[in-house]
């Protein structure tokens, strides 16, 4: 087994004045892998991957990136190793969807000045990866959520990270778009050994694409493993608290539904 | 897009520079610039009056006018500026507590009211804040409504001050609650750019920082902004310019607000050619709409802050109609 690229020791962290919603949350990510999220509504999934974006800083234990804590990485050196999709993003100014990918360029580009054209080519291109080159001219505030959705994810690309980390990023894609979607992961994972976590509750569709499976259950780590081994009855129907969850093998994919 | 700065920079600086031409020529002594130097009464009017009070409106123009862009950025709302966000407010209390007191005292050669209103607007935009940020998110019509009951509660706040003050500190408060730019020797303007221009070039150099957080928070902060930071260092200096410029010349609002919108339908949306245009366009649009005050009535003349509310407010409510595309305000 290779080195782990980023590593959750004992993660816990409680929102102030609420509830512990992550506890004690164990992990590493390999590189060139693809690990999917998964849990029930509020189980502690956005938090899990804002803690390991930086975003929140844990209450006990560490998140580590090379075996280095993510507080002691500099920001714009950490920014040029993880990129974050977050659910949703509010852009309220009518940015192009260029210019927003450019901004992915940041952490790369000299602390003033502008990009360069070598950004620029990088920019178009994880456009035209996350499907979006279509997009470039139009202002981000008149895109739909799905089209938002891709351009934020060329943004995360443009960042050329070791490590992507994505809320629920299919939530507002339709069908081809996901199918895009996962496919550009593996190119990326296959090509770059970029290594993604993603959240999603896309276990039907995608379930069987990733390496490997985390199931969160009210902030606690349920199982992980291998998607077979992830993607069995008894255990999603503990993880969703929902007995009548099934779920078939057929050839190297997984079937799950839900029973009447 | 370093071409595309740099022509709009030459742009602005040409709109900039003929604004500034009018704005000297423009008063109803007119003054023979063949003989400035040779005639007392002309040499008098234009280096003791005309040429300060221009001064002074290019400084606070372009002060104004990159506080409201950069509080645009950072609270992602394009109905941000100094005034909707009872920073000005807050500053005029600071100023007319310190005036009607009679502090006229320097500390460390700054004037005293220069801090109290720096205090003031530090205090206000602290307050305003507080309301507004509910957990991580900062509620858009939270901020805008707690902005302007703060205002309105400063602007009581000044009224009875005012009237509790005696007479001579009460006209004092009563000509910048209008707001004017008169002054009289260039060396008031000196004092105040020494602490507005380091703000600006600080608001400057943070514009790669608010052009992410434009964008949005949480991606600006995978993206190597200290968010926290950020918004601590533009909130100061923001309350320190908006502080001093109140001081100086009195709440004139709407600059803040209409002149970085200006330049976002010129210019695009990077902030990197935002805040740099809204310092030369806010310097033009003030030293304009100051020679309109100085020159509409056929005799004495109009605040400066009438002019630009009345310019600046149908502006606005014109851009917002225009612009649906700003998807929550």
């Amino acid at each position: 087994m290779s080195k782990p690229l980023m590593e959750a020791r004992h993660l816990e962290y409680a929102y102030p004045g609420g509830a512990r919603a992550i506890r004690g949350v164990s992990l590493s990510v390999e590189p060139a892998s693809l690990m999917a999220v998964i849990g029930s509504n509020g189980s502690g999934k956005s938090t899990l991957i804002r803690l390991l974006a930086g975003l929140l800083r844990p209450s006990a234990g560490s998140v580590l990136l090379d075996g280095i804590p993510l507080a002691a990485w500099q920001p714009r050196l950490r920014a040029r190793e993880i990129a974050y999709v977050p659910q949703a993003t509010m852009t309220v100014f009518p940015f192009r969807a260029i210019d927003v990918v450019l901004s992915g360029r940041t952490p790369h580009a000299p602390r003033f000045g502008f990009e360069s054209d070598r950004d620029r080519a990088i920019a178009v291109e994880s456009l035209e990866a996350a499907g979006a080159a279509h997009l470039a001219e139009r202002s981000v505030t008149a895109l739909s959520g799905g089209e938002k959705q891709m351009v934020i994810l060329a943004r995360a690309l443009a960042q050329q990270p070791r490590v992507l980390l994505l809320d629920e990023p299919a939530a507002a894609l339709d069908l081809k778009h996901r199918a895009e979607l996962m496919r550009t992961l593996a190119r990326l994972r296959d090509t770059r050994r970029l290594s993604v976590v993603m959240i999603t509750h896309d276990l039907q569709f995608t379930g069987s694409l990733f390496d490997r499976i985390l199931a969160l259950r009210c902030g606690e780590l349920a199982a992980q493993g291998r998607p077979e081994e992830i993607l069995q009855s008894s255990l999603l129907a503990e993880i969703y608290d929902d007995p009548k969850v099934r779920t078939e093998r057929i050839g190297d994919q997984t079937v799950v539904w839900v029973d009447k | 897009m370093t071409a595309k700065l740099i022509r709009a920079m030459a742009i602005l600086t040409l709109v900039l520079a003929a604004s500034t031409a009018v704005a000297l020529v423009a008063g109803r002594q007119k003054i023979d610039f063949s003989s400035l130097l040779s005639d007392p009464f002309s040499r008098t009017l234009f280096f003791r009056l005309r040429l300060p009070r221009v001064l002074m409106g290019l400084t606070i123009g372009a002060s104004l006018a990159v506080t409201g862009a950069s509080l645009q950025a950072l609270f992602r709302n394009p109905l941000a500026d100094p005034y909707t966000l009872g920073i000005s407010g807050g500053g005029a209390l600071g100023a007319s507590v310190a005036i009607a007191l009679g502090w006229s005292m320097r500390v460390a050669g700054v004037p005293f009211v220069f801090l109290a209103s720096f205090l003031g607007a530090v205090l206000a935009a602290s307050l305003v804040r507080a309301i507004a940020r509910t957990g991580a998110v900062i509620l858009p019509g939270a901020l805008l409504l707690s902005g302007v009951v703060v205002n309105l509660v400063t602007l009581a706040a000044v009224l009875t001050i005012q009237c509790v003050a005696d007479p001579n500190s009460s006209l004092q408060i009563l000509r910048w609650m209008i707001g004017s730019l008169d002054v009289i020797g260039v060396s008031p303007v000196g004092r105040m750019l020494i602490l507005l221009a380091p703000t600006w070039l600080a608001l400057l150099a943070l514009s790669r920082q608010l052009n992410l957080l434009a964008i949005d928070e949480d991606t600006a902060a995978t993206l190597g902004v200290n968010v926290g930071r950020c918004e601590t260092a533009v909130h100061t200096l923001c309350s320190l310019a908006v502080g001093v410029t109140v001081a100086m010349g009195g709440a004139i609002g709407f600059v803040g607000l209409i002149v970085p919108h200006a330049v976002r339908l010129m210019f695009g949306e990077d902030l990197r050619i935002v805040l740099p245009g809204s310092l030369l366009l806010g310097a033009a649009f003030l030293v304009l709409a100051d020679a309109l005050a100085r020159t509409a009535l056929p005799s004495g003349e109009l605040p400066v802050g009438a002019i630009t509310g009345l310019l600046g407010g149908p502006a606005f409510l014109w851009l917002l109609r225009r612009r649906r595309q700003y998807a929550a305000m």
